[in-house]
């Protein structure tokens, strides 16, 4: 069996455009006053037509419309792309159809529209419940705003999912304790839980850089609140499963456990990575970043993405980056079968600290571990 | 062959940047020995470090032809010599083969320490002495000041100097005409049996080894059959030339004057600078009297950053060793950085030169360990032993005392910095011998280890005058004194390439300023790791890394495997940097850098 299998099979399609750039994000979005939506429809289109023709026969999973803000998107432009993909690709019977949404009012106006056109998930950016900190996030929602949407969504899907951002400016453990609660206490199902991470090349990176965005937690602060997050997700019966994914059991996102585990996927649109192995070889993907010129391309029949094949010891490398994040953790004969080699003393001796438990073929990261889990992948990978 | 009273060989004593190198070009090109458009700056300085750095290392020769006022053509042998007192041998060995001197000294800076230290040699190889005042051009240029300034502090007449500028070109023709009138011609017998002294020799990668000498009694022609008196090896000569920079052929050369030769010799070691050249038939009744050869005195590890450099290393060295015999080596390993090199220098900006050299003409990457001086064991049953690395310090009981060598250091400081300075050097285990005034500088001469001063004593000097000092030494004796052994243990592992020697009464402070240098200087790991300071089994200073907490990345999807995998390669490619001492990874910059004494 070609290894991918093992990870299953999805689509990724990308929207680049927002409403306004948050200082924190360094995610392909910009934004655009004025967006033809019908152009960028046909791109798409084509897209998918093109990419479908290359991996006939293979059963889609799950999709992903992602940003940007793709609830930007107008309804029937989601409808024709989802239409087009049924169209092209023999598909599960129940997939997963995420849309990335943010809480804004005018966009929880269309969520009902999106779950006509096939959305069976939504994944919600709410990132904080109080207007003082969604402020200083750059948000353009309030916590009302972000409430009523949420009502509407559960409504609407049966699935639905939000994001938090925490360790935030002068946000104490007591804070995110209370928080956090709150969060739970909304009936979700699923929680993506991020500690917010100054990115090279944003404004707050900028800030930080300038003596500015004070109040940002140290290390051990960043742990402990790390450790109350794991602690009162499981206690209100949504563990983690990922390292910031945290669902009731059966309701993990099933299109991103496929980038953990390894398995293919078709990327669309300006920025798309994708994995997909094609006669005998597993290819990287990425499209062209910048909307207009992914834009330009795709209509002249120019190419919009570079392909680079990925050597066995980076395959390797990336399932183990990937797959270590999740709580289900690592098969090392797969590992092994991709071509990766593990240092037998290594391991040992990251099982001897408590970082890591080993069964059979199986290693995955203690709790202590799993907060620095890249200091045990620079330990283990491509050795 | 030129007759005796044509020819003046000289040599220009300077302390850095007072303008012996600018001089050293006005008179090639006015003298047009170099063609106006191969002229560059700094002529005689040819290897890329010289130029960068401002110094002279290695000593160069150039043999001008001077039409003077009186109507005759003078060959004029200027010998290039480092300034640096790490290569004073040089310096002293090249001042043997001239008769005099031109002191140059900065019209708005006067007497420094080295501008003392190389007049003294010249005094000593008996050097008719012209002084000269540079940079006149400079508002602040006092030759009044400065002359009264070489009289009280050197106490030579000053009353002639000659002010010049080297950078305009004023008072170029008044050095010319000096140099002719007022230092002495060579002497020497045309008919006696050939006697010359071997000056300097280098490797050239067209000619082999050139060997560089100055010819005081016989003449010595191409095809000659020669002797080596001290080393007994005969050669025939293949080239003789002099250098105007660039080699110009010449049939024979006669007493008084300079030139190079080639003779098939393989390498630089196979001559000794200040060894007698003769001819194989008719050799001189006596040698010259010999030099001793340069010692090395600082001593440190080299190892690859990558230990797969090794052999890379091993070659690069044997190839500069070629052009360079004052340095040494010898394998070492160490447990903590594997496979390298003990190497012996004749001073610190010796070693970083070496050093340099290896990093840029080699492109390699290396690691240097704490430089330390040679230390005399004096064992219990009477042997003396060197140690040149405190790793190998022997067990204790079996040493009856440790001898250390000591320096004379003169230093000059405006008097504003003269407390910092004093403070310095009393931290450093200083002994002042002497403090005297001229106008608002200070002199002043400690007997200091040179162990204190061979690591960041120059650099701490500069940074506390703002740069005003100057600093010169030379070795003065071995000293019986309370030195000990400081290991360092990381994670309860002593690492053999952070050893050092310490005076018992430093150690704890040594020892705590290095343990807290490690605690930022090693990276958190995954555990707690102790650093501790110890002296026999004693810890005298400890401190504890804490361990990591947290460092794991809160998002990571699809998009993200490409870059995370990138990163996680180029932080393999960085950890080849580290040295892996037990489970604890050792940064390769934390080896030098856990010395450094400041705050
Ligand atoms: N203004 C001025 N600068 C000079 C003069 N002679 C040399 N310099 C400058 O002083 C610096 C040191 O000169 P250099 O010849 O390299 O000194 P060395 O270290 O003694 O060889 C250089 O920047 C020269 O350009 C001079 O007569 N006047
Ligand atoms: C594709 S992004 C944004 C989706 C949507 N546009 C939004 O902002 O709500 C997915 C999530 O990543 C998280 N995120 C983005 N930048 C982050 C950062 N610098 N640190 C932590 N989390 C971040 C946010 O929680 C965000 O909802
Ligand atoms: S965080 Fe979301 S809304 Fe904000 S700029 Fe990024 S993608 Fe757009
Ligand atoms: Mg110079």
């Amino acid at each position: 069996m070609e290894n991918w299998r093992l990870g299953g099979f999805g689509l990724y399609l990308h929207w680049p455009f927002c409403q306004s750039k948050c200082p924190y994000c360094d995610f392909n979005s910009h934004v655009a006053t004025q967006i033809d939506q019908r152009r960028w429809e046909r791109a798409y289109l084509a897209e998918i037509d093109r990419l479908a023709a290359e991996t006939p026969g293979r059963v889609l999973q799950t999709v992903f419309l992602g940003g940007g803000t793709p609830s930007l998107m107008q309804p029937d432009l989601v409808a024709a792309i989802l239409d087009r993909i049924r169209a092209r690709w023999p598909m599960v019977n129940d997939p997963e159809v995420t849309l990335e949404a943010n809480p804004g009012s005018a966009e929880a106006g269309r969520f009902r529209a999106y779950a006509q056109a096939g959305v069976t998930r939504l994944s919600m950016g709410l990132q904080a419940l109080n207007d003082d900190d969604l402020r200083r996030l750059g948000r353009l929602h309030t916590a009302a705003e972000a409430r009523a949407a949420f009502a509407i969504a559960h409504e609407a899907f049966a699935r639905v999912s939000f994001d938090l951002i925490y360790a935030r400016q002068d946000q104490t453990p007591q804070d995110w304790r209370t928080e956090l609660r709150a969060a739970l206490d909304m009936a979700v199902d699923h929680l993506s839980l991020y500690q917010l991470t100054v990115e090279d090349g944003t404004a707050f990176a900028d800030r930080l850089a300038r003596g500015g965005l004070r109040g940002l937690p140290d290390e051990d602060r960043a742990a402990e609140m790390f450790e109350i997050t794991q602690d009162i997700t499981a206690a209100a019966g949504l563990p983690s499963y990922e390292v910031s994914n945290h669902a009731r059991p059966g309701a993990e996102s099933r299109h991103n456990l496929i980038y953990w585990r390894s398995g293919d996927w078709v990327g669309i649109g300006p920025g798309a990575h994708g994995r997909l192995t094609l006669g005998g070889r597993r290819w990287a993907t990425e499209a062209t970043r910048a909307p207009g010129a992914w834009l330009a391309a795709v209509e002249t029949g120019a190419p919009a993405e570079t392909r680079s094949p990925l050597t066995p010891a980076e395959q390797a490398d990336e399932y183990l980056l990937m797959s270590l994040r999740l709580t289900e953790g690592t098969d090392l004969d797969r590992h092994a079968a991709l071509g990766g080699r593990i240092d037998p003393g290594r391991l040992d001796s990251l099982c001897h600290l408590g970082m890591i438990t080993r069964e059979g073929a199986c290693i995955r990261t203690t709790p202590r571990g799993r907060m620095v889990l890249n200091a045990i992948l620079r330990d283990l990978a491509g050795a | 062959m030129t007759q005796l009273d044509r020819i003046r060989n000289f040599s220009i004593v300077a302390h850095i940047d007072h303008g012996k190198s600018t001089l050293a070009d006005r008179l090639i090109q006015m003298t047009g020995t170099v063609a106006e458009r191969d002229m560059k700056a700094q002529l005689l300085d040819s290897m890329d470090i010289e130029r960068e750095r401002g110094i002279t290392i290695k000593a160069n020769t150039v043999r001008i032809e001077y039409p003077a006022r009186d109507g005759h053509t003078y060959i004029l042998n200027l010998i290039d010599t480092p300034g640096h007192v790490d290569f004073a041998y040089e310096v002293s060995r090249s001042m043997r083969a001239v008769e005099g001197s031109l002191l140059v000294v900065d019209a708005s800076q006067g007497v420094e320490a080295q501008t003392l230290a190389n007049v003294y040699q010249a005094i000593d190889a008996g050097h008719d002495i012209v002084p000269v005042l540079n940079k006149i051009d400079l508002p602040a240029a006092d030759p009044e000041r400065v002359k009264e300034n070489i009289e009280d502090v050197i106490g030579i007449d000053a009353s002639d100097a000659i002010p010049i500028s080297a950078k305009t070109g004023l008072g170029i023709p008044e050095v010319l005409e000096a140099i002719v009138t007022r230092l002495p011609a060579p002497k020497g017998e045309r008919d006696a049996p050939l006697k010359a002294m071997l000056v300097d020799s280098w490797y050239d990668s067209y000619l082999g080894v050139v060997v560089m000498i100055r010819v005081v009694d016989g003449v010595i022609r191409k095809g000659d059959r020669i002797k080596m008196m001290q080393t007994g090896a005969v050669y025939g000569i293949d080239k003789l030339a002099v250098l105007k920079p660039q080699m110009v052929d010449i049939a024979e050369l006669g007493p008084g004057e300079i030139g190079i030769f080639t003779a098939s010799i393989k390498q630089v070691r196979d001559t000794r600078v200040g060894d007698t050249v003769t001819h194989e038939r008719k050799p001189c009744a006596a040698p010259l009297p010999g030099f001793k050869s340069a010692q090395p005195v600082v001593f440190c590890g080299l190892f690859p950053v990558d230990a797969a450099d090794f052999e890379a290393l091993r070659d690069a060295i044997e190839k500069l060793a070629l052009n360079d015999a004052s340095f040494s080596y010898e394998m070492e390993t160490s447990a903590a950085l594997g496979f390298g090199f003990r190497m012996g220098f004749l001073g610190l900006l010796h070693l970083e030169v070496v050093r340099d050299r290896l990093e840029r003409e080699y492109d390699l990457e290396l690691i240097t360990t704490a430089p330390s001086v040679v230390f005399k064991l004096h064992m219990k049953g009477g042997e003396v032993r060197d140690l040149h690395n405190p790793a190998d310090m022997p067990d204790l009981t079996l040493i009856d005392h440790i001898e250390e060598p000591r320096i004379k250091a003169t230093i000059m400081v405006p008097d504003e910095y003269l407390g910092d300075i004093l403070k310095l050097c009393q931290d450093r285990r200083g002994i002042q011998l002497n403090l005297t005034y001229a106008g608002n500088r200070a002199m002043v001469e400690y007997d200091l280890p040179l162990a204190e001063v061979v690591f960041d004593f120059y650099d701490r000097l500069k940074s506390v005058t703002k740069g005003y000092a100057s600093f010169d030494y030379q070795l003065s004796e071995y000293r019986e004194d309370h030195l000990v052994k400081m290991s360092i243990l990381v994670n309860d592992e002593p690492v053999d390439a952070l050893a050092i020697m310490v005076h018992r009464d430093r150690a704890e402070s040594r020892g705590r300023v290095m343990v807290e240098k490690l605690k930022e200087l090693i990276p958190r790991h995954m555990f707690k790791i102790p650093i501790q300071a110890a002296i026999g089994g004693r810890v005298i200073a400890r401190e504890t890394i804490s361990a990591m907490r947290k460092d794991v990345t809160a998002k990571c999807y699809g998009g993200d495997a490409t870059r995370k995998r990138k990163l996680l390669e180029k932080q393999k490619e960085g950890k080849k940097k580290m040295r892996q001492f037990g489970k604890v990874e050792i940064p390769q910059t934390a080896f030098i850098n856990a010395l450094k004494m400041d705050g």
